[in-house]
């Protein structure tokens, strides 16, 4: 329990609820709610982007993989970038001149096809459901590690929070939300990463609390005698002879010893006590040895797995909805383009924090690679390096920066799917918005407090690969390739989203029953991606009779520069601007 | 002063035939995709290059895995710091060179 933290959660949940309510104000018609009129300026959306991007899997995720796989997990934050370099290069500028408000609407503009509009929504939701569910049990997560609440009570909070404020302006009202927690994240991730390295760097490797230097060829020693309760079934992997005093609440407690090399299965509710200085065991997938923790794999596998992790987050940046949405937001396709540019500049600067944290938590927080709940290692590493109040106002900093993640990147999420069920699915006036966004949000609470909690940023991972193999081959081919069908579309969409969704029931599957899962199966973008790309070709080029006609009008819309002024804006086609609105609504006339 | 309508009447031609997508306003937007995607696609290249040559060297020569870099791992440098500013770098380069792309090609339709 830290008092701190209770109240810098709660400022942060205020000022959010403050914004929100302070400019929905302004958003009147459905064109506010779905793209905020575009009229947001390339710095501010750019620091709204990053600020929505910037989610649990980025705040918590990174260092947590850091702290279990080491250098094999640096290559997230390269991938997460890197998404934004490709969708730069490919998609901004034509997508935004497009005029399109969602991305079915994108797919309709482009090869005129309700049907492929109807499937892409789906996806769409999907994609969007898939995401949005680890944000949100991150925030129970993080909830449980500041105060005794249940883990569903974080989630309906930030449910509650977002719902309010995307049912009361949607894009508009979070557009400066979304900018300002972008600013605040940075800030509550940097601060407390400078103290600490302040901290280390005064006392040293081998100092009191620490576990011991990051290069030495055994796992991290625990600094003093540790007790740690283990909430879930795990099994854990010694290197070196350990001590141990097992307490699972049956009676026969007492000290043994692991024998090097064994595994240990430990039930939940166990409670494990190990004396000063021994080495800590690590969950099975977890590297145990700090020297293998050090240095990036060098095998195959870890090659093409690699390859596999940075194909996903490379092209699943743009498949993926909320992030889209935000570029709907710009005045012109130059504004999008100047957008991105400063998207990679706030993101290559604020990921360096995560990893710093990461790196600290592997000696001073290292019970975490017991329980596995090593997405808390964020909140848990400043009250384990720094006794007293000066730990717990940086842990509560922290606690307050994860909330601000959730808040952002989730109503980004349920924006942008309210926005497609309610233009797809009902008929597009603000009040099916509202009535789309209480529906997402509460399905979303309801599968996020039943189901299971999987690491944060691998599950999120999922999201990516199912992005990069149903959006990335339409986004891309759409804009640059004349000869795209919709049914070549539809045919690549659907195999690369049905193979993803294989991998993830396989992976499901393998983890009940002994994880005999490869790792292609685990990383499934390095088959999906170009199955789904070639599909897509392959069929098109086998239907070219049912290229459209007007591909030659869309292709000038989308590619001729902003101040020849061939851009026509679908979403004022279809719902009229706010002024007209208010007179469609008095009058007969519906433009 | 005289030659504001003539210029301005070529340039309305040159729009018509754009909008209307007229064999050669349709081979002035091909050519104008053509360029930009090239573009895209060497510098993405170039990215990719780099990125996927890290790794391929780390499985080629493990031992470059274990070198110091002022008393910091090598591997940990190259991947937690020098992306970063390569893809800022390339993102910047690409937005100069669209950019001009589609002033001159501005210009060329309005004269």
């Amino acid at each position: 329990m830290n008092p701190w933290a209770l109240v810098s959660v709660a400022l942060v949940v205020v000022v959010t609820f403050y914004l929100g309510h302070r400019t929905s104000r302004f958003a009147r018609s459905t064109h506010d709610f779905l793209v905020a009129r575009r009229t947001v300026r390339s710095r501010r959306n750019a620091a709204a982007i990053a600020g929505e991007y910037i989610s649990a899997a980025s705040f918590l995720g990174v260092a947590g993989l850091v702290l279990k796989e080491g250098a094999d997990a640096l290559w997230f934050p390269i991938g997460f970038t890197a998404g934004f370099l490709a969708l730069m290069l490919f998609v901004a500028g034509p997508l935004r001149r497009s005029g399109a408000y969602t991305l079915p609407d994108f797919m309709e503009a482009r090869l005129s096809s309700p049907t492929l509009r109807t499937a892409s929504t789906w996806f769409v939701v999907f994609i969007g459901v898939l995401y949005l569910l680890p944000q949100l049990q991150g925030a129970g997560l993080a909830m449980t590690m500041i105060m005794p609440a249940p883990a569903w009570a974080g989630s309906v909070l930030v449910t509650v929070v977002i719902a309010y404020n995307v049912m009361g302006g949607g894009m508009r009202a979070i557009t400066l939300l979304q900018a300002f927690q972008y600013w605040f994240k940075l800030f509550a991730i940097a601060a407390p990463t400078f103290v600490l390295c302040a901290v280390f760097v005064t006392g040293g490797a081998g100092a009191p609390g620490s576990a011991g230097s990051l290069d030495e060829p055994a796992a991290p020693n625990f600094a003093a005698r540790t007790a740690v309760t283990v909430d879930t079934d795990v099994t854990l992997r010694v290197d070196s002879p350990t001590r141990v005093h097992v307490d699972d609440g049956s009676g026969d407690a007492g000290w043994t010893t692991w024998r090097a090399g064994s595994e240990h299965t430990v039930d939940a509710g166990a409670e494990l006590t190990f004396p000063g200085g021994s080495a800590v065991p690590t969950v099975d997938q977890a590297k145990s040895a700090n020297i293998d923790w050090l240095l990036p794999s060098t095998d195959l596998t870890g090659l093409l797995s690699t390859y596999s992790l940075l194909l996903a987050l490379l092209l699943g940046t743009m498949g993926l909805p909320h992030v889209l949405s935000r570029f709907y937001t710009n005045p012109d396709g130059k504004a999008a383009r100047r957008t991105t540019v400063q998207v990679l500049l706030l993101l290559g600067l604020f990921y360096l924090f995560p990893v710093m944290l990461g790196m600290l938590s592997r000696m001073f927080v290292p019970e975490l690679l017991i329980t596995g709940d090593t997405d808390a290692a964020v909140i848990a590493l400043p009250t384990a390096m720094l006794s007293g109040v000066t730990g717990q106002i940086l842990a509560a900093l922290l606690a307050a920066g994860a909330f601000a993640a959730f808040l952002s990147t989730a109503s980004g999420l349920v924006s942008s799917m309210s926005g497609v069920i309610a233009t797809d699915l009902l008929a597009g006036k603000v009040r099916d918005y509202r009535v789309a966004s209480v529906g997402v949000a509460a399905v979303s609470v309801a599968l996020a407090v039943t189901l299971p909690i999987d690491d944060l940023a691998l599950s999120v991972g999922m999201s990516f690969a199912l992005g990069a193999s149903t959006f990335a081959p339409l986004l891309v081919l759409g804009i640059w390739w004349r000869r795209l069908t919709w049914l070549g579309a539809m045919v690549g969409m659907c195999t690369g989203g049905g193979l993803v969704l294989l991998a993830v029931v396989l992976n499901a599957v393998s983890a009940h029953t002994g994880g005999w899962a490869p790792w292609l199966v685990q990383q499934p973008a390095l088959v999906t991606v170009p199955v789904a790309f070639g599909l897509t070709v392959l069929v098109s080029t086998a239907t070219s009779s049912r290229v459209p006609e007007d591909v030659g009008a869309v292709m000038l819309r989308l590619h001729a520069p902003d101040p020849l002024g061939f851009m026509r804006d679908r979403a004022v086609q279809r719902f009229g601007r706010a002024e007209e609105h208010t007179r469609t609504t008095q009058g007969r006339h519906r433009k | 002063m005289l030659a504001e309508p003539s210029r301005s009447s070529t340039s309305l031609r040159a729009r018509v035939e754009l909008e209307q997508q007229t064999s050669w306003g349709e081979l002035l937007i091909k050519d104008l995709v053509k360029v930009q995607l090239r573009t895209a696609v060497l510098l993405g290249l170039l990215v990719l290059a780099v990125l996927c040559a890290i790794p391929a060297v780390f499985y080629v020569a493990p031992a470059v895995t274990e070198l110091r870099l002022a008393g910091l791992p090598l591997p940990w440098l190259l991947l937690a710091v020098a992306p970063f500013p390569l893809m800022f770098g390339v993102g910047l380069w690409y937005n100069r060179l669209a950019e001009r792309r589609e002033r001159d090609f501005v210009n060329m339709i309005e004269n």
